[in-house]
């Protein structure tokens, strides 16, 4: 026993010492003085990395292209790439190893909802300051985030609206179709409100849950079968990644087409199109905020440009690499805040929030412009149609910039978002 | 204990229970002062090495190997958070006495079975409670019929699916995929003081050495020969008038407190709590860090915890496709090469050096253990106490 | 108000000079060429009314152009002092300015490429889509009811029942007399019975209402309930659609209990393919393959580079892909699977925990590598003609072709499994290393090679269910997690000892989820089967069928 307790007393202290040592000496990042840290946190491994990879492409691409315009205020970006593994308790350490180890100006990360309440607490006791791409359920109105993503009125009240005009097909019986989470969860809460204001008859609508990762819609198809028999029936989908593809071939080979039950929906861009067999999805719509087939000047300049990076980095699919609405958001994003910070003349996070407020941007859906006081973007909304190379031919838009409403008025018409004049959320007076 | 081994212990105890939160405490720019983040990772790597000590228990000595305890730690992470949610009170968002997935739920009246949780004693008993009632009743049912081996494992996983899938779905009123999160007082003390992470900190290296010793003694007693035995021949301890699944039920029961109590500690300390730590892929995480440190050592389990995860943290940083290669190349590291994991290695090593300074033969052949023989290495009787 | 009117009127008015053979516009009369005029003009309300005359002439080629203003592929430019409208085709780039292909706006004739900086878009703004959509329509049924693809001729039918409008009865009727396609002529009458239960006398009505009943039409049911429910009805007209209605009923529980039955075949082929490979390597070599998963995601990757092959080099054939990717992904699998067994799985024989660690590790490794090489995104596998779609058994019951023959598909590997087992000496060499290693090994098998051929074997059918699982689910790095846990349930449930515990299982597991899904959803019905596994193990703890004897003790 002698013996076996020495050897466990040595390896105990080797072992312990060197986690120690190596522990407190955690590798540090050369801090040049010509440079300001920006953070990147976005999964690069596990479920969302298919989602969330590009996103780190596209900030990149935009850092790159400010630092050889000269950088923000003379100095040079410097991104610190992290990888939250698609873990929600890694997101929050990577988020405090950013603010506190790092010492970053400012984050551009994260895409479910889970990943943001996750980092939410740390941002907010650290005053740290996030920018986040995602379209989202709103309900929320953080001083350290800025949300370039949709708010429920900016795609899912547009499409659905879209659906119930005349032009759209004047459909009278919505099966509201989503994944098990926060999203889909509230969305259709929110849907559901708007469309029995609009007079819709509550028999006339169907909401359905699916877990993460369901492969089997047989069942659901059915039932979405015999509820649209008579026709006039559409889904409004909010089905997370994954499930959409074993969703949209058993509805095409069940024998629906778009033409009498369309789907909308609200998490098929572009870069999930690219991994679809798009011949069962073609006719059925989307509502975004963007689209790669936007004409314009500045978006022809931002596809090409990000397809030669995606071919220069090597990155997997090359030049056949998409851009879509987060993608966008991301992009414009870190030009917003370099605006704000030359405005403000100043790294320094509440200063930079300031000057972010009513900030205007070419990007390339047009121009956007954040919004004076709640965080949030004024976005247009664009409805499109899937055809088969995988992009949206857009079928409508809307003239102006919609204003984003964190607190929907269909089911918090009481509540507001104001930074400016109030403490982030509060109560409307009557 | 052996006096070296008390030393050792005591030893590691000090650090990690004074030195640290000292170090800490010191202002930034102090020679050794470590920082915030650094004992915050810390603390939660020791909730994981709490995990692995019952892991250990449980598979190194007595043979089980469960494919689910992410279920256990679940259960008292969310018992712990559930009590933290209900602390919020009105500062959330929707100043509501609600925690705030119900507010945008629409569930209007607490649901009865959180209430008991506003007050800390029950939340304290549930954290050890609720895991041993669920590791009792699922271990009886299983260790009655004498489910085995894979057939176990496979069960252990099939459990962490199901309660996945559950506490996934909104209308268990749990938060669904977001979980609990946005906790700000730990019974009162404010969360992101560092005085309190410090207190967390120390409370959790406490319960390590506390439950490491709780383990070590187990082992020393006549049921852990028991359990050893029964993870070399189950049927042999059988015949010999033994219950076997009665030693297996009692240390699946120790392993699933354990468990729940590391889960308790996790959820201030990291700050959110979601199923995603309950499901197959992070509860077979656990069993790569009690292999790779060393199963069947108690401390291997230990160092496994901590040293599996700071790697993790680490590649994630630096090499973040490296992550995935690196842990399954671990896994099967593990199992070919070192299957008494890294303290295992490293004494065959030490040995083999202290044998060299000493001059005498090299007995490598006899040292080295053959992968055949792995699991009967810990086997043999150890000696006598003084 | 006023243009919707101008629409109804025009419509009915077009309805009624092609009956009675009034003279229409013709293609250069007059009005059409002040219509043309007036499109590029400001005032909206004379664009509508030009877009009625163009549509009034009836003439295709004016048809084809309102569809290109309604694509937004008309513009106007200045030509020799007057308006001309051409059509948009090809845009491209000439330098770094924008260019495009124009055509002549009635015969399409190309008349070159300009810069799209010369010409004007003629906007259609929605309620000029409005006016120009009924034209489209009507002229579009009437082309997709003479179209020679029965599927094209069933869509417009059923547009044609969802519209109910009573000026297309002659058409259908018409279309009847002609229709030869079973399915189509269902159409054609449920269209007709839909039509005459919204327009027709009361005796129409009751007739109508008794045929829906007959041809058990599903999409007839609302209407039929407004029927039965109006307070003008006569009794006899309810009393058919009542009656209809309770047909529907029963015939609707009859398709629903068709179609869960065939959902469970389906989800029972499906765990059974996956299963299979991952039963034998644990059966006969007490082996549990955690890179299960991982082989069928090499299966189905190597689908994908098959696919893409073809697309490249025989875009002709390309509906031949997929039965070259059946063996191709089969010999990938085996050969991956070969590797590993020879490599590392051999030297832990006999200790399950170890290989379930090992072979754990490799699934990560496997992932990453695919996440690496191929990208971290789904990648895209398109079903090849012959498996897309479905066939329609009976009313209301579609049977998607892709799972007819993964149906199929689990069969015949069972079968061929069963053949290589029972029928050849190379299975009877598994069989004996199975049940006694050291005795066959002292008869002369050798049982390493034993080893490494059932594991290749096992290894084989996983990559034939990846093939098979491109079809209905996504491919990408994670896609062995999907099923790994379904597979192992169903090989836990049914024992080592036969494989028929591995198909039991496989049926019963099936058949129960689909069974119960509709009633508890689909994550509670997951959960209760994961926990009728769990329970079922307690009564019976090696599964259906156990090894027995003295080598049972794992």
């Amino acid at each position: 026993m002698a013996e076996y307790a020495r050897r466990g007393f040595l390896k105990g202290s080797l072992a312990a010492g060197a986690a120690l040592g190596a522990g407190l000496g955690f590798p540090n990042v050369v801090r040049a003085q010509e440079m300001v840290k920006i953070g990147v946190l976005h999964s690069l491994s596990g479920t969302m990395a298919i989602s969330e990879v590009s996103l780190r492409d596209v900030v990149l691409m935009a850092v790159e292209e400010i630092n050889a315009k000269g950088g923000v205020m003379g100095k040079k970006i410097s991104p610190t790439v992290v990888d939250p593994a698609s873990n929600w308790d890694l997101f929050a350490e990577k988020a405090k190893q950013l603010l506190l180890q790092d010492k970053v100006a400012v984050v551009f990360g994260c895409w479910t909802s889970v990943s943001r309440k996750s980092v939410l607490p740390v941002f907010e006791n650290n005053n740290g300051l996030l920018f986040y791409p995602v379209q989202y359920e709103g309900e929320e109105c953080s001083k350290n985030v800025f949300y370039t993503g949709a708010t429920p009125n900016q795609q899912l009240i547009p499409g659905a609206e879209y659906l119930m005009s005349k032009e759209g097909g004047a459909y009278k019986k919505f099966y509201l179709l989503g994944t098990d989470y926060v999203f889909p969860r509230t969305a259709n809460k929110i849907l559901r409100a708007f469309l029995l204001a609009k007079g819709v008859p509550a028999a006339n609508i169907e909401e359905e849950y699916t877990p993460f990762n369901h492969q089997d819609y047989q069942t659901i198809v059915g039932k979405i079968k015999r509820f649209a028999s008579g026709g006039s029936a559409c889904v409004l989908s909010t089905i997370n990644g994954d499930s959409n593809v074993p969703f949209y071939k058993e509805f095409g080979n069940q024998g629906l087409r778009s033409e009498n039950a369309p789907i909308m929906a609200y998490s098929v861009a572009e870069d999930e199109l690219r991994g679809m067999d798009t011949a069962a999805l073609v006719g059925h719509l989307a509502a975004w905020n963007y689209f790669q087939s936007v004409e314009n000047a500045n978006n022809k300049k931002f596809v090409q440009a990000f397809k030669a990076y995606a071919k220069k980095a090597n990155l997997p699919g090359g030049d056949k690499r998409v851009t879509d609405d987060p993608m966008e958001a991301a992009y414009f994003g870190v030009y917003i805040w370099k605006q704000a910070v030359e405005k403000a003349k100043s790294f320094d996070v509440d200063a930079v929030r300031k000057a972010v407020y009513g900030q205007t941007f070419a990007a390339p859906s047009g121009t956007i412009k954040m919004h004076e006081y709640n965080h949030h973007t004024y976005r247009p909304v664009l409805i499109g149609e899937i055809m088969k190379d995988g992009q949206f031919k857009i079928v409508t838009r809307t003239k102006g910039l919609v204003e984003p409403e964190p607190w929907s008025k269909y089911t918090s018409p009481d509540k507001g978002c104001d930074w400016v004049k109030h403490q982030g959320t509060y109560q409307k007076k009557a | 204990m052996p006096r070296r081994e008390t030393l050792a212990v005591g030893l590691a105890a000090v650090v990690l229970v004074v030195v640290l939160p000292v170090c800490n405490a010191l202002p930034a720019d102090a020679p050794f002062a470590v920082s915030n983040f650094t004992l915050n990772l810390f603390g939660k790597f020791l909730t994981y090495a709490i995990l692995a000590l019952g892991l250990d228990l449980l598979w190194g000595y007595a043979g089980v190997l469960s494919l689910g305890h992410g279920v256990f730690f679940g259960l008292g992470a969310y018992a712990m958070g559930m009590h933290l949610m209900l602390e919020i009170g009105a500062k959330s968002v929707y100043q509501s006495a609600l925690p705030d997935f119900m507010v945008w739920n629409q569930v209007t009246a607490l649901p009865l079975f959180w209430r008991p949780f506003q007050s800390v004693a029950f939340t304290l008993a549930a954290i050890v409670l609720v895991p041993a009632l669920f590791g009792l009743a699922f271990g009886y049912l299983a260790f009655r019929s004498r489910i085995r081996g894979v057939y176990f494992s496979i069960i252990t996983q099939a459990l962490a699916l199901s309660a996945w899938l559950v506490f996934n779905r909104n209308e268990m009123n749990l938060g669904g995929t977001n979980g609990l999160a946005d906790f700000k007082t730990v019974f009162s003390f404010p969360l992101h003081r560092p005085s309190t992470q410090r207190g967390l900190y120390v409370v959790t290296a406490l319960t390590l050495v506390a439950a490491y010793l709780l383990c070590r003694w187990i082992t020393l007693t006549r049921a852990g020969k028991v359990l050893v035995a029964i993870r070399d021949s189950e049927t042999r301890v059988l015949f010999s008038g033994y219950s076997p699944a009665a030693y297996k039920l009692f240390v699946f029961v120790v392993s699933a407190v354990l468990a729940g109590l590391a889960g308790a500690l996790y959820a201030p300390q990291v700050g959110i709590i979601t199923p995603a730590k309950i499901g197959v892929l992070p509860s077979i995480e656990m069993v790569v860090w009690v292999a790779a440190g060393g199963r069947g050592t108690l401390y291997g389990s230990v160092i496994g915890a901590f040293g599996v995860n700071w790697i993790q943290s680490w590649l994630t940083t630096s090499y973040p496709d490296l992550w995935l290669l690196f842990l399954g190349g671990l896994f099967m590291g593990a199992v070919l090469f070192f299957p008494d994991g890294v303290v295992g290695a490293l004494g065959r090593l030490l040995t083999r050096a202290h044998r060299v300074v000493a001059g005498q033969p090299d007995r490598a052949i006899l040292d080295a253990p053959h992968p055949s023989q792995a699991t009967h290495a810990m086997s043999r009787p150890p000696r006598s106490d003084k | 108000m006023r243009y919707r009117l101008v629409v109804l009127l025009s419509l009915v008015a077009w309805l009624a000079a092609g009956a009675a053979g009034h003279a229409a516009p013709t293609t250069r009369s007059p009005e059409v060429t002040r219509a043309l005029a007036d499109l590029v003009g400001e005032d909206a309300d004379r664009r509508e009314a030009a877009v009625t005359v163009l549509g009034q002439t009836r003439d295709p080629k004016w048809i084809q152009f309102l569809e290109a203003l309604r694509g937004g592929s008309v513009y106007a430019r200045a030509r020799a002092g007057a308006t001309e409208l051409v059509v948009g085709g090809t845009k491209g780039m000439r330098g770094d300015r924008d260019v495009i292909d124009i055509a002549g706006a009635y015969d399409r004739e190309p008349l070159g490429t300009v810069p799209l900086a010369d010409l004007k878009e003629v906007p259609a703004d929605r309620r000029l889509r409005l006016v120009i959509k009924p034209f489209l329509d009507a002229d579009e049924t009437k082309a997709q009811l003479a179209d020679p693809d029965p599927a094209v001729r069933l869509g417009a039918a059923v547009k044609l029942g969802n519209q109910a409008e009573v000026a297309a009865v002659a058409t259908v009727e018409a279309a009847l007399q002609k229709e030869t396609d079973r399915w189509v002529r269902h159409a054609l009458t449920e269209a007709l019975g839909l039509i005459r239960l919204a327009h027709g006398s009361r005796e129409e009505r009751a007739a109508a209402a008794r045929t829906l009943g007959e041809i058990h039409s599903a999409s007839a049911r609302d209407a039929l309930g407004r029927l039965a429910a109006e307070p003008g009805a006569s009794p006899t007209e309810r009393d058919a659609a009542r009656q209809a209605i309770r047909r529907l009923e029963r015939w609707s529980l009859l398709t629903t209990t068709v179609e869960t039955a065939f959902q469970g075949a389906s989800l029972a082929s499906i765990l059974l393919l996956m299963a299979l490979g991952l039963a034998i390597v644990f059966g006969l070599m007490g082996v549990i393959n955690m890179a299960h998963g991982e082989l069928m995601a090499l299966g189905a990757y190597a689908t994908f580079v098959v696919q893409n092959w073809f697309r490249a080099a025989w875009p002709e054939r390309f509906d031949l892909y997929f039965a070259v990717a059946l063996p191709v992904s089969f010999l990938v699998a085996a050969a991956v699977g070969l590797i590993l067994e020879r490599g590392v799985i051999r030297f832990l024989y006999g200790r399950p925990l170890e290989t379930l660690l090992l072979t754990w590790g490799a699934s990560l490794i496997v992932q990453q590598a695919l996440r690496l090489w191929f990208g971290a995104a789904n990648v895209d596998v398109s079903s090849p003609s012959w498996l897309s779609g479905g066939v329609p058994a009976m009313v209301g019951v579609t049977l998607p072709y892709n799972r007819v023959f993964i149906i199929g598909l689990a069969t015949v590997s069972v079968a061929a499994t069963y053949w290589l087992l029972f029928r050849t000496s190379a299975g009877l060499r598994i069989r004996a290393v199975t049940q006694n290693r050291a005795m066959s090994s002292c008869l002369g098998v050798r049982a390493g090679v034993v080893d490494a051929t059932t594991f290749a074997f096992g290894a084989g059918l996983a990559g034939l269910a990846g093939c098979a699982l491109t079809q209905i689910g996504n491919v990408g790095p994670s896609l062995g997690q999907n099923y790994i846990v379904d597979s192992f349930m169903v090989v836990v449930t049914g024992g080592v000892g036969k494989l028929a515990g591995t198909i039991l299982a496989a049926a019963g597991l099936g058949g129960l989820t689909k069974g119960i899904e509709p009633a508890l959803g689909a994550v509670f019905g997951k959960v209760a089967i994961l926990v009728g596994v769990i329970l079922f193990l307690q009564r019976r703890p090696a599964g259906l069928f156990a090894t027995r004897g003295r080598n049972a003790e794992a």
